[in-house]
């Protein structure tokens, strides 16, 4: 569990991060969206004290992270950032050990565990293990250094706007191999964002920050269906907002019995793509492949409902 | 280009034979001399000479390699940047004061043959190896230093894992410039009776001999270009290790 604690930094007597207080569930993603300027890079960075709190404390695992000498404590904190900044005259299997190296891992451990984590991000050891990181397409970059970042165990993974760099399709997939690894490794993370969509996406929670504030902090859907200020209003409604809502849940939660024509689909597809589907089929109802199926005009019902 | 990749080698084996055997090029310094003077430099072997020029020079780039590379990392720590315009105007004072005068200065303190001459070498050769140690370690990829202090790496980590891998091309091209600048320059060492090549050159224009002349010259500049290409390889080599280059 990782807790801020009224944190405070100031810049020039101006403040850049107020009065912030955060509990962060282990074991949970919470994304950290607002525009550029609101704080939420300076926010993270004072969790690996990058830039030290002008008040507040920061407690991970209940521990003051004011307690441990500076290097120590990054290197229990995982940190991936946008520039990825892989070491240019390292291979990728020396990058990733950067950490277990530094901590006096035994070079068989560290062997393993570079293999392990190049598998999990569907990188081939043998074939990604040697080479350096000018060899590298952007994804593979982006993913070697997320990998870096998780090479020691840490108890938390900070990502400042890790896929800012990829294009659309790329980070798209990015976004869901990231999911997918902090599911199997339930690894604490805190993801750092200007992208409403990506805080969705990837979050269990979303902090929305604004001005050095943290103006709603809440469930996904929460913050989605309630959302507390106009800024939070405006930062997740427009236009998309009723398919964020709709990208929450899962066809089974609606489903009623009976049939539909056409191809099925599978229960855990969201009603975001369910309707896509129903649109662009032209069908009023999709049936499932577990049985029953879905309608339009559930998915109207629920929208209506604010996704409740 | 593939002729170019065998000239270093053909120059160095000309070189190597001609200080061993310098009586069977006299064919060629001939023409140069006049009134049946000599052709070939006798007074002190030209071997002996090369081996004192080159160990002059070594010794010289060594000393302001260790100096300019250690003030160029103290001016770039947090602690030392407040002296960074300090070394500046010195390393540019070393540069510019002509090495005739250092030599001048030097000899009524320390008398006569190779210490004022390492003394001028040493503060000439400065500024090169300083200033591109300084561009080399302050010109570096901000998300990448970043990235090693949000990992945990020490200062002295960064210093040694990081920044110098980073920065070692463009130290050697410093060195480089450095030793093929003290190369020529190391001649002027024996008119304070230094024993350089320089000493087969005022021997020449002493006695209006063109062929001592050109035959110091000669061995020099080729001493220059093979160090040059040395040094530029070790820099390339250098330079795909830190990930410049493909």
């Amino acid at each position: 569990m990782i807790e801020l604690q009224d944190l405070t930094r100031m810049f020039d007597g101006q403040p850049v991060v107020r009065d912030v207080s955060l509990t962060v569930e282990a074991g949970e993603i919470v994304t950290l969206v607002g525009t550029s300027g609101s704080g939420k890079t300076t926010l993270i960075r004072m969790i690996n004290r990058l830039v030290e709190p002008s008040s507040g404390r920061v407690l991970i695992e209940g521990l003051d992270a004011a307690s441990l000498p500076v290097h120590q404590l990054r290197r229990r904190i995982g940190y991936a950032i946008q520039g990825i900044g892989l070491f240019p005259h390292r291979s990728v299997a020396q990058n990733i050990a950067t950490v277990p190296r530094l901590l006096g891992w035994p070079r068989a451990r560290i062997e393993d565990r570079t293999d392990e984590l190049l598998e999990l991000f569907q990188l081939d050891p043998a074939r990604f293990r040697d080479r350096m990181p000018h060899q590298l397409s952007g994804g593979q970059a982006q993913r070697v250094g997320t990998a870096r970042a998780l090479a020691a165990r840490p108890d938390l993974l900070l990502l400042d706007e890790p896929f800012g760099a990829l294009d659309p399709i790329i980070r798209a997939q990015a976004q869901t191999d990231l999911r997918a690894v902090q599911r199997r490794l339930g690894t604490t993370m805190i993801l750092v964002t200007h992208d409403i969509d990506e805080a969705v996406l990837l979050g269990d929670r979303i902090a929305v920050m604004d001005a050095g504030r943290i103006v709603q902090y809440d469930r996904v859907a929460r913050i989605l269906a309630h959302p507390e200020t106009d800024f939070v209003r405006a930062m997740t409604g427009g236009p998309e907002g009723v398919f964020r809502l709709l990208s929450l849940v899962a066809a089974a939660e609606i489903a009623e019995p009976g049939e539909a024509p056409g191809p099925p689909v599978d229960a855990a597809t969201n009603l975001r793509e369910v309707l896509s589907l129903c649109l662009s089929s032209g069908r009023e109802a999709l049936p499932l492949r577990s049985g029953g199926r879905v309608t339009l005009a559930a998915i109207r019902a629920l929208a209506g409902r604010g996704g409740q | 280009m593939r002729a170019g990749r065998f000239l270093p080698g053909l120059a160095a084996l000309f070189l190597l034979v001609f200080l061993l055997t310098p009586d069977s090029f006299a064919f060629l310094f001939r023409p140069l001399t006049r009134n049946n003077a000599p052709a070939i430099y006798h007074q002190t072997a030209l071997l002996r000479l090369t081996v004192s020029h080159l160990s002059i020079v070594a010794i010289a780039v060594i000393a302001s390699g260790l100096v300019g590379i250690v003030l160029g990392i103290l001016v770039t720590r947090p602690r030392g940047r407040e002296f960074l315009p300090l070394a500046r105007s010195v390393t540019a004072i070393g540069q510019t004061f002509p090495p005739v005068a250092v030599l001048a200065l030097a000899v009524p303190v320390m008398g006569f043959g190779t210490a004022p001459t390492l003394v001028a070498l040493f503060l000439y050769g400065l500024l090169p190896v300083f200033e591109n140690t300084l561009a080399g370690l302050t010109d570096q990829p901000a998300e990448i230093l970043e990235a090693a202090r949000g990992m945990g790496l020490t200062p002295l980590q960064r210093l040694w894992h990081v920044e110098l891998p980073l920065a070692l091309p463009l130290i050697i091209s410093g060195i480089r410039l450095t030793a093929v600048i003290s190369l020529g320059t190391a001649t002027i060492g024996s008119t304070v009776a230094a024993p350089t090549l320089g000493e087969v050159i005022i021997a020449g224009l002493l006695s209006s001999n063109t062929a001592y002349v050109a035959q110091g010259g000669l061995v020099v500049s080729i001493l220059a270009v093979l160090i040059h290409h040395g040094l530029s390889a070790a820099e390339t080599n250098a330079a795909r290790a830190a990930g410049r280059v493909g």
